[in-house]
């Protein structure tokens, strides 16, 4: 996924140039080819992020168009005041870019987990929170988020993520992509995560129940005219996350659930708790540790489908 | 009345000043800039009275003597930038601001009022201001970044930033300290108004801030201390391009409250409001009455 981001970058970078990449002391040799085809636009701001932020918002100020990039606890709480005052107060059109977001380093311990991340951006006015899900979204939602007037934030995995999509999808911010269309229950899936969630899709298959799986790369805004329409096919709706559970996907959803009223129909969260995961374990057991499988997508969902159908 | 037309104050309104003020008129205007700032801390019971008489010297040489700007013109893509990082004195910056021409005197009276864009602290969108400021520690790294666009754009633009001595307690001010000289911005000038006060305690005593000259020397930059009111010393300083390939900064010695004697080095004056007869004496010592 960073690679995709990279040669990504790379090739518009080359073109486009009022793009200018700031890197928190990372992915030096993975930036070599950007900064061949764009001397003079990278710049390495050291272990230093708060004076990253501001430095990016004083180049968003001269016309550029920076794009910063780190670890994402790093580029997101460490430094969460200055992206308020500095880009959103300003609605500056920085894009941040955090690497390795949800649980992407859960080897590494709970300072590089990120799992409030979504829930500090998306409380801040004029700031746009995407999460895609994979390689090809990555390049799409990048795409969108450089002809942004406004800051943009892209939580993106690490290395290895496959692609769910055959090619760059058709993306506008704000919509979300319908990947498979069912009826009784509807995966809202944002994020890495995508690919557990279609294995809970095969799983409810199995049992007779086709759902619907819906990428959303975008979380704020919420595509709530998408979400809406799938309501009366879909007494239930889950959304998955790699992310907790306050202020997180799942609330903008249940957020927007009850300021409209909805009736009916059933919602169900799946994300992190309200805890730090204290002992290594790989991405899948992390994510285990949390409940986001298949297993348990299927099982929930199913079930409460089947409560709704007996009652 | 105009801000320019002589060098001995009156009370009246500011209004726009041209280049060429000699030091005496240029400190008849900040007499009658900082009478039109006691004036607005009645008005609008606004606090950091105090702050904002510390810098008028500082940001009156900026504003006619430094910047190349164009009020008429105030998002002109190749102007010089200052940004008011201690905004808290954001109503020393908006009296500059109008005495410069940037718009007219009455807009002064809604500071602070319902509606006014004159915030408390500087807000985007008022003309002349750059940046919004108030949470301290964010005008040095934007500063940066202004002066690292301008060199990527390849303009021949300088950036200022104006901010307090407790402001250099933030830790963002020494990253955008150790980065600035990293990449020789030559074209980026910090002033620190060092008025040896900070909130609630002496500057010196709250932190160890001294020896603040010989901190940012070794952080790399060419610093020098000054009279922060001393505007023929201030003019021949902040007019000047650098020497040489390092981001300057002057430790401008000021007095918190200057210009009213019982306002001076009177912390008490970083909160209190002056009372109508406060104003009344104030602008008696200002030689505005």
């Amino acid at each position: 996924m960073r690679d995709a981001f990279a040669n990504d970058l790379t090739a518009i970078g080359a073109e486009n140039e009022k793009v200018v990449l700031l890197s928190g002391d990372i992915g030096n040799r993975m930036f070599d080819r950007f900064k061949e085809a764009a001397p003079g636009r990278f710049l390495n701001c050291g272990v230093a992020e708060a004076n990253m932020i501001g430095l990016a918002a004083g180049l968003a100020m001269q016309g550029l168009r920076p794009v910063a990039y780190t670890i994402t606890p790093f580029i997101t709480m460490r430094c969460l005041e200055q992206i308020r005052v500095d880009l959103c107060y300003h609605d500056l059109p920085v894009i941040l870019i955090g690497v390795g977001s949800g649980l992407g380093y859960a080897e590494l311990g709970a300072t590089h987990h990120s799992l409030e991340d979504i829930a500090c951006l998306r409380a801040l006015p004029n700031m746009i929170v995407t999460a895609p899900a994979d390689p090809m979204e990555v390049r799409a939602v990048f795409r969108a988020a450089l002809k942004a007037d406004h800051p943009v934030y892209m939580r993106i995995g690490k290395k290895g993520e496959p692609n769910v999509h055959q090619d760059v999808p058709d993306l506008e911010l704000g919509k979300g992509i319908t990947v498979r269309k069912g009826t009784g229950v509807c995966l809202l899936s944002t994020g890495v995560v995508l690919p557990v969630v279609l294995e809970a899709a095969d799983l409810l298959v199995k049992r007779g129940i086709q759902p619907t799986v819906v990428s959303m790369p975008t979380i704020k805004p919420l595509d709530t005219g998408l979400i809406g329409s799938l309501l009366p096919d879909h007494p239930v709706v889950a959304t998955i996350e790699e992310h907790g559970l306050a202020g997180g996907f799942g609330s903008a959803v249940g957020e927007w659930w009850i300021d409209s009223g909805v009736t009916g129909n059933r919602l169900i969260r799946f994300g992190s708790s309200d805890s730090f995961l204290t002992y290594s374990k790989t991405v899948p057991k992390a994510r285990a540790h949390f409940g986001i499988t298949a297993e348990a997508i299927a099982d929930r969902t199913a079930n409460a489908l089947g409560d709704r159908s007996a009652a | 009345m105009s801000a320019t037309a002589s060098a001995s104050p009156s009370a009246g309104p500011l209004g726009a000043g041209p280049l060429d003020l000699t030091v005496d008129e240029m400190e008849a205007t900040a007499r009658r800039v900082r009478g039109r700032i006691i004036q607005m801390s009645h008005g609008a019971g606004a606090h950091h009275l105090g702050s904002c008489l510390s810098c008028v010297d500082i940001l009156i040489t900026l504003y006619w003597r430094a910047l190349r700007i164009d009020p008429a013109s105030p998002e002109a893509p190749d102007r010089d930038r200052l940004i008011l990082s201690k905004g808290h004195a954001a109503a020393a910056l908006y009296a500059v601001l109008s005495a410069r021409g940037f718009f007219e005197d009455a807009v002064l009276d809604t500071y602070n009022g319902d509606g006014s864009k004159l915030m408390e602290h500087p807000t985007p969108g008022l003309a002349g201001v750059e940046a919004a400021t108030g949470s301290l520690g964010h005008g040095l790294p934007i500063s940066l970044g202004l002066a690292l666009g301008a060199r990527i754009k390849g303009k021949d633009t300088r950036v200022f930033t104006v901010m307090s001595d407790g402001e250099c307690n933030e830790g963002s001010n020494w990253e955008a300290a150790m980065m600035a000289p990293a990449q020789s911005l030559s074209n980026l000038t910090a002033v620190v108004d060092f008025n040896k006060w900070q909130a609630t305690g002496r500057s010196r005593e709250v932190l160890a801030l001294d020896p603040l000259v010989d901190k940012w020397r070794a952080f790399g930059w060419a610093a020098e201390e000054i009279d922060g009111h001393d505007m023929a010393a201030l003019s021949q300083h902040l007019a000047a391009k650098a020497g040489d390939d390092r981001p300057r900064v002057f430790i401008a010695h000021t007095i918190k409250g200057r210009g009213v004697s019982f306002m001076e080095d009177d912390n008490n004056w970083h909160y209190r409001l002056p009372k109508a007869e406060d104003v009344e004496a104030a602008e008696r010592e200002l030689g505005l009455r």
